[in-house]
């Protein structure tokens, strides 16, 4: 019988290695999938793992998804840290997005291109009201944050399909439920010509940059983490927990309603029911392939981007559906979770605690 | 009268998800163990179980199904939270978003796929009896031994021997372990109970409820089942009620439409998660009352001799 025996210290190799053995144990179960659907596994793992990096133009759309993907992990990595449970990413994303596009459909032909700066803004803001209602209820009224986040996705896509069904529909829409395309001047520049690649990518770089000085530069940033790793510590010391909630929502709000203003503004160009598209729920698994640490998502990210356009590039020219995305997402996280468990444990045959 | 007798009915049916998924979230809660999983595992339940009512055309077989795929779920999250140790809200949420996708990629060919024909369940004379045997009396059977299931539950931990362990196992596991109970195959078994009670709701939303299978169906039923816990701090009556409540507050928007009230859809639909949440405040507010009520080693993990 396996036992696990507790390690002294978490093992540093195995917080790295975990990982990766997730990532090959995710792939094995993967090829087994294929075989068992009776496709071609090396197609499959064509699909996921090469045809995403094998042109230039490729590689940047795998960096078009995985820059709202990254945005949205490094606020929720902040959260995990300081132990706030924000799960509702995808509602803020999706409230920033109506935000933004709100004021992006302020404009009109003789806008300036300072339009921008309001439309980025807006998205933050709207980002950090749906978050600031989850750390308002938890704060004054102690109610679970993982709930009432989770259950403000649900409202915030019902607001998106009355918006773009009701008042801000397009009248030359042919009745679809969604608004008119924005003016090219709210458009997200782009980096390069012939790639969907924008100043997004920028942003979420220097977040990377921000949220290590933040995590492991300053006094907050230590503050805001001790309590989650010691709450009876946090509270000697004198570090307001009410305080890290509050920056932790805020931050992870603000995120990811940039994050949805960015792709509203950038890659989609107008509101549609078809803006969510689950970025907030896989920058969970983001966060945590990555270790919660800024450079680590960096990789994570583009890895879960790698999932989303092999789902894609399966159903075109597999014949699968795009679904397998979300399928080999949660199968990953599983695989981590398990793996992690080497971290903090040794596995031994027969009973514990012999050497 | 008789738009409120249907509306009695529906919300009858409506709660009886509610009910028996929240039931499972309790009896798992109750040895100290949350699933935030239950919105994958009924997912995954209401695909296997509308799948194999088309294949088979048995309503029975449908329910095994269901209540085996939530099992079987269950015992794999129980294996990763108890043995493994890894932390139970990031193992429910991986449960749920796979729960999610494989239940989307195994549903794609049923998405169009309809149900047999039904005959009525209506009960013989009772059915007939004017606005009540409308309201009450012609339900599908699940809707009443949910109701017997939640009093044999409350017989079980009040009254039964096995029952007291089970709730010591989830006030304090190391007591328990010390009094030489097998803590961590007592809190398997009830985690895999209930993932069947999750596969059980799944299974009937999609074979008698909806009866159809959409992508993300579950819409949030399952963590509204979890949010019912809370609410009812934690004893099965109370959950039972707390069911019918949301399932009427579901129901109260086809009602309210049917009775032409100007709202736009999406505020009716936004209607149980805006409920949830203000409920869950109002139940929350007071830490003391949640403290005193909700099973001591909630959420933690418990391995033997660490």
């Amino acid at each position: 019988m396996l036992k696990l025996e507790a390690r002294p210290q978490p093992s540093a190799l195995w917080s790295y290695g975990s990982p990766i053995l997730a990532l090959l144990l995710t792939v094995v179960i993967g090829v087994s999938m294929f075989v068992a659907l009776g496709k071609d596994p090396l197609r499959g793992l064509e699909m996921f793992f090469w045809l995403p990096i094998s042109s230039p133009y490729q590689v940047g759309e795998l960096l078009v998804k995985a820059t709202p993907l990254l945005i949205i992990a490094l606020g929720l990595a902040i959260c995990f840290r300081s132990n706030v449970w924000n799960i509702g990413a995808e509602g803020q994303y999706i409230i920033g997005a109506i935000f933004a596009g709100g004021v992006a459909l302020l404009a009109d032909k003789s806008t300036g291109a300072w339009i921008l700066v309001p439309v980025l803004l807006a998205g933050v803001v709207g980002g950090m009201v749906w978050a600031a209602i989850t750390a308002l209820l938890r704060d004054r009224f102690n109610a679970n944050e993982i709930l009432v986040s989770l259950m403000l996705v649900y409202v915030a896509v019902q607001l998106l399909s009355y918006m773009v069904g009701g008042p801000w529909k397009d009248p030359q829409g042919f009745n679809f439920p969604q608004t008119k395309t924005f003016e090219a001047v709210t458009r997200i520049p782009r980096l390069f010509d012939g790639s969907r690649v924008s100043i997004g990518v920028l942003f979420a770089l220097a977040g990377v940059l921000a949220m290590w000085v933040f995590l492991f530069r300053t006094r907050a940033g230590f503050a805001q983490q001790v309590g989650g790793l010691a709450p009876a510590a946090a509270r000697y010391a004198g570090y307001s927990s009410r305080r890290a909630l509050w920056t932790a929502l805020l931050i992870s709000g603000g995120a990811a309603g940039l994050a949805g203003a960015l792709e509203v503004a950038g890659p989609i160009g107008q509101l549609t029911t078809y803006l969510p598209a689950g970025y907030g729920f896989a920058a969970i698994i983001v966060a945590y392939v990555g270790r919660l640490h800024p450079v680590g998502m960096v990789f994570s990210a583009i890895l879960m981007s790698m999932f989303y356009i092999g789902g894609e590039m399966a159903q075109s020219r597999l014949g699968l559906t795009k679904s397998l995305t979300g399928v080999f997402q949660g199968l990953l996280l599983f695989c981590l979770l398990a793996c992690d468990t080497l971290v903090n444990y040794r596995l031994r045959l027969g009973r514990p605690g012999r050497t | 009268m008789d738009s409120y007798a249907l509306l009695v009915a529906a919300t009858l049916n409506a709660g009886t998800v509610l009910a028996l998924a929240s039931l499972g979230l309790l009896i798992n809660e109750k040895v100290g163990i949350v699933n935030l999983g239950a919105e994958g595992m009924m997912l995954c339940a209401a695909i296997a179980g509308f799948a194999t009512v088309v294949h088979t055309g048995s309503d029975g077989l449908g329910f095994v199904a269901g209540v085996a795929a939530g099992a079987v779920l269950g015992a794999l999250f129980g294996l990763l939270v108890i043995w493994l140790n890894t932390n139970q809200y990031a193992t429910g949420l991986a449960l749920t978003l796979f729960g999610g996708g494989f239940s989307a990629f195994v549903g794609t060919g049923y998405v169009q796929a309809r149900m047999p024909e039904r005959p009525s369940f209506a009960i013989p004379w009772l059915g007939d009896i004017p606005v009540l045997g409308p309201a009450l009396f012609r339900q599908h059977p699940l809707v009443y031994l949910t109701v017997l299931f939640a009093l044999g539950l409350i017989w079980f931990m009040y009254r039964t021997r096995a029952g007291l362990v089970m709730r010591s196992v989830g006030e304090s596991p190391e007591s328990a372990h010390a009094l030489g109970y097998p803590v961590r195959r007592i809190r398997l078994l009830a985690v895999v109970v209930g993932g069947a009670l999750c596969g059980l709701a799944g299974a009937y939303l999609s074979i008698i409820y909806t009866p159809l299978w959409v992508e993300g169906m579950v819409a949030g039923k399952g963590w509204i089942a979890l949010a019912l816990t809370t609410f009812a701090t934690w004893r099965p009556a109370r959950v039972l009620l707390g069911a019918y409540l949301f399932g009427g507050v579901t129901m109260l928007q086809f009602h309210l439409q049917g009775i032409g009230v100007q709202v736009p859809s999406q505020f009716l639909t936004m209607m149980p998660y805006l409920a949830t949440i203000v409920v869950l405040a109002l139940i929350s507010r007071n830490p003391q009352w949640i403290r005193i009520n909700m099973p001591a080693s909630i959420g933690k993990p418990f391995y033997p001799g660490s």
